[in-house]
């Protein structure tokens, strides 16, 4: 550490190279520091918990050609014939699959004459929907059969046809707007009250508009129709969903050769699906962030070499006044410390400061102090790894170069 | 000017080959940085386009605000009409062109009884969506108005469509079997593809244009199953029987004025339209009508992807640090002939004269870096379509963005170069002539 002082009067008359790698090291520091925070955020994002069984769902989702005559009938049919399928442990028809990005959603009141609902939520139909899903309830219980409305006979308000009067919420729901305390609640859905009679573990919506509501969701006694989007979901035994989509297909088609299959998926086809562009997005980050520090490393490289190759005089000058080859190869290393340390400096401002404008345009939170430290650990270790070879050289300049010409 | 340019190419060659590291080094930079920032240009460029070149600043959205009193705060009027308002403006004919339309499915039952039935994307439309938007016709036309008022059972079909059922030939006369129903093929379309999907984002931004086009009237009595954006309010309700009473909006609306004073004309139309039905009792919030243009409403959803305009900026800085380094690196190259350069300067070379011939390499590196940087982006490219999002399977590279390129290349090459060319300059021949 002796050597900082000729080594800053070095710099000195090497200001504007030594600005530019301090510059770059800076921007580096600053670009890795958020790029490797927003990786952070995604990875959070992508790691979510569903609230599904994931290994044991999948769905197959048909559509119908034509007119379906008696479609109660039909979906209480091919339930029936669905649920025989060995593997099975429940099925149901819903009107949409957690995080399927598309999705059923409305706003519940807690007081019908407030014009703006309390909350926007996703409505989960389906007769068994929880079971089916491998969620469960933390209180409360699940619905009864005859607590079951058919859809259409709501849609179309059939005469002495049941309507919903009660609803299950999540937890998320049960604590946001009940504070927890959510059994016996009533809510208002299309201005029709519905009792809470359950609370269940938290099932994520099948699109997220707002992050803030990603496990808003309630789940109604409607057993769904035919169409509109509708999929059968299947639990099935540990090991058996291969066989189950492939059984389901066949007794679908069997059931009705005018089905066409629109879709047949495991569940972590639908998770890959959600998360797909955020996947690629990390990819892209962490591609950017090597991408830079093998930049930056390579920059190091050519300049110091350059300054070796500059100084070989001065450096077999020092040798032959006694400075041993580990003096020299110190020298070009503290060299490297400091100006990397400036670079960090710097680098640690401006990544406050893109960390703020991300912040505003973004909405991304305030990066956590921790990334600071991180950051400037690699770019040291990178520094030094660089600057070793050009390093090494300059150590084996010998000390005969004092008396060559150059 | 000739024998100039020959010297300049044969010494900077020269010089370039005598570190072939350090060049190395530098085109490396600049293609990384290019490579990087090409690939989320043609990104971005490909997302903020124009869906309707040469047609947009004419196209526009009018919108009215039918909903109920107790809607909420929300004062931006809905981007989608109700079936009555949406006929009424329709048959105004107030506009050079005026479309109502919405998306739909259609499930094809090909007569060949070796093609299993398959569903696609259809809209259902009025007479005017072909001439408003500019479709290009393969063969036959669109319908008129007049077969929009006989529900007449006709279709129009992409060039995909037709390429998949008839081969490509010429299909008009020929009868489709779409769900429950027959329609006559009278329309071809070339391939016609408006980036963003902006006349109906709820059917995905960067939706595919539809596949088969049938009037809005005959859909409806053929029952063919309706897609898209639903807004409700008070008793409204989503059964199909009903949607053409339902207090819904789920149209899509267009109109096409050619100059501002048309605009003029039927913004006034449109509030006089609001008016009366808010004098009538039926819109119950008498809220200011729009008339949005197609580039306003896609800023207005903010279409593209947030994550496209962060990805270019986060390529933008890499390449800031490739020019930085490409900088450093040419500093150190152009001293490290401070010699040579003191020779020429003593042999009665210009400071200009060795100026130029810098700056020269400078150039040939950035013209090095481009073509290196082109391979790059494409790699890039191919790596953004493997993400699964509709919008990214439209990055490619076209040729503006293959010319910008090699002109930013260069360019930024020589920016870099500036300043430690000019630093070259700068030294005295004397003083390095007697260093040798």
């Amino acid at each position: 550490m002796l050597d900082i002082r000729p080594i800053l009067s070095t710099l000195h008359r090497h200001k504007v190279t030594a600005v530019l790698l301090v510059l770059e090291i800076a921007l580096t520091c600053a670009i890795v520091c958020n790029a490797v925070f927003l990786v952070r955020q995604r990875l959070d994002w992508m790691n979510i918990s569903s609230g599904v069984d994931e290994a044991n769902v999948v769905d197959v989702r048909p559509v119908n050609i034509g007119e379906t005559p008696d479609m109660h009938g039909r979906v209480k049919e091919t339930l029936a014939a669905l649920r025989t399928i060995p593997g099975v442990d429940h099925v149901t028809l819903s009107n949409q699959i957690p995080l399927g990005m598309e999705s059923w959603n409305s706003g519940i009141k807690l007081d019908p004459n407030v014009a703006s609902p309390a909350m926007h939520v996703t409505n989960y139909y389906g007769e068994d929907l929880l079971k089916t899903l491998g969620s469960g309830l933390v209180a409360g219980r699940d619905f009864r059969a005859d607590e079951y409305a058919w859809l259409d006979d709501v849609t179309l308000g059939r005469k002495d046809a049941v309507i919903p009067h009660v609803a299950i919420v999540t937890e998320f729901v049960a604590d946001r707007l009940f504070q927890g305390d959510a059994l016996g609640k009533t809510l208002y859905y299309d201005d029709i009250p519905l009792r809470i009679i359950g609370v269940a573990r938290n099932v994520v919506r099948p699109s997220v508009f707002d992050r803030s509501t990603t496990y808003g969701s309630i789940i109604l006694p409607v057993r769904m129709t035919e169409g509109l989007g509708a999929t059968y979901i299947f639990h099935t035994r540990p090991g058996q969903s291969d066989s189950v989509i492939k059984a389901a297909v066949t007794k679908l088609r069997e059931l009705d050769p005018n089905r066409v299959i629109l879709s047949k998926r495991h569940f972590s086809e639908v998770r890959d699906a959600f998360f797909a562009s955020d996947r690629a997005m990390t990819h892209l980050l962490v591609g950017v962030c090597i991408a830079l520090l093998i930049v930056t490393a390579l920059g190091i490289v050519g300049l110091a070499s350059f300054w070796v190759s500059q100084r070989r005089r001065q450096i077999g000058v020092r040798r032959a006044l006694g400075a041993t080859r580990g003096d020299v190869l110190r020298y070009f290393q503290t060299e490297n410390f400091l100006l990397a340390t400036m670079g960090i400096a710097l680098g640690m401002v401006l990544a406050y400061g893109i960390n703020i404008v991300l912040m505003v345009r973004y909405e991304l939170p305030r990066l956590p102090v921790t990334y600071l430290p991180l950051g400037a650990v690699v770019l040291w270790l990178l520094g030094q790894a660089a600057v070793y070879a050009p390093a090494h050289r300059a150590s084996r300049v010998p000390p005969v170069e004092a008396t060559r010409g150059n | 000017m000739g024998t100039e340019f020959g010297y300049y190419l044969e010494m900077a060659v020269r010089s370039l080959r005598r570190n072939p590291v350090l060049t190395a080094l530098m085109i490396l930079a600049v293609a990384l940085g290019i490579g990087a920032c090409m690939t989320t240009l043609t990104a971005l460029h490909v997302l903020t386009g124009d869906p309707l070149p040469g047609r947009s600043g004419s196209i526009y959205m009018p919108r009215l605000d039918p909903r109920a009193a107790d809607t909420g705060e929300e004062t931006t009027p809905p981007v989608q009409v109700t079936w009555t308002d949406g006929m009424a403006l329709l048959h105004a004919r107030r506009a050079t062109h005026q479309a109502l339309m919405v998306g739909g499915s259609a499930t094809i039952r090909p007569d060949d009884p070796g093609m299993e039935a398959f569903i696609t994307s259809g809209r259902f439309t009025t007479a005017d969506f072909f001439p408003m938007f500019g479709t290009p016709f393969a063969f036959g036309q669109g319908w008129s108005d007049a077969e929009d008022e006989g529900r007449a059972r006709v279709a129009v079909i992409s060039d995909a469509l037709n390429a998949r059922l008839f081969d490509g030939a010429n299909s008009v006369g020929r009868v489709l079997h779409v769900n429950d129903a027959s329609f006559r093929i009278i329309g071809v379309l070339k391939p016609w593809r408006p980036v963003p999907h902006f006349y109906d984002i709820y059917s995905g931004e960067y939706a595919k244009a539809e596949d088969i086009y049938v009037p809005l009237t005959a859909s409806r009595d053929t029952e063919l199953p309706r897609t898209g954006g639903v807004e409700c309010w008070g008793a409204g309700s989503t059964e199909e029987s009903d949607m053409e009473r339902s207090t819904c909006t789920w149209l899509q609306f267009w109109v096409q004025l050619d100059n501002a004073q048309a605009k003029q004309a039927y913004a006034t139309f449109l509030e006089g339209y609001a008016r009366e039905q808010h004098a009538a009792g039926r819109f119950e919030r008498n809220l200011p009508t729009a008339l949005t243009g197609v580039q306003a409403f896609l800023d207005e959803r903010h279409v593209v992807p947030s994550d496209v305009r962060l990805q270019f900026w986060l390529a933008s800085g890499f390449f800031f640090v490739c020019l930085l380094n490409t900088v450093g690196l040419m500093l150190a190259k152009f001293l490290r002939r401070a010699g040579e350069l003191g020779v020429r300067r003593a042999l009665g070379a210009s400071r200009r004269a060795i100026f130029a011939q810098l700056l020269f390499e400078a150039g040939i590196i950035g013209f090095a870096g481009g073509v290196i940087g082109l391979g790059f982006a494409v790699v890039g490219l191919a790596l953004v379509r493997i993400n699964p999002d509709r919008s990214a399977q439209l990055a490619h590279l076209d040729l503006p963005m293959l010319g910008i390129t090699f002109v930013l290349s260069v360019v930024a090459a020589m920016l870099a170069g500036l300043f430690p060319a000019w630093r070259a300059c700068q030294v005295p021949p004397g003083l390095h002539l007697k260093s040798q």
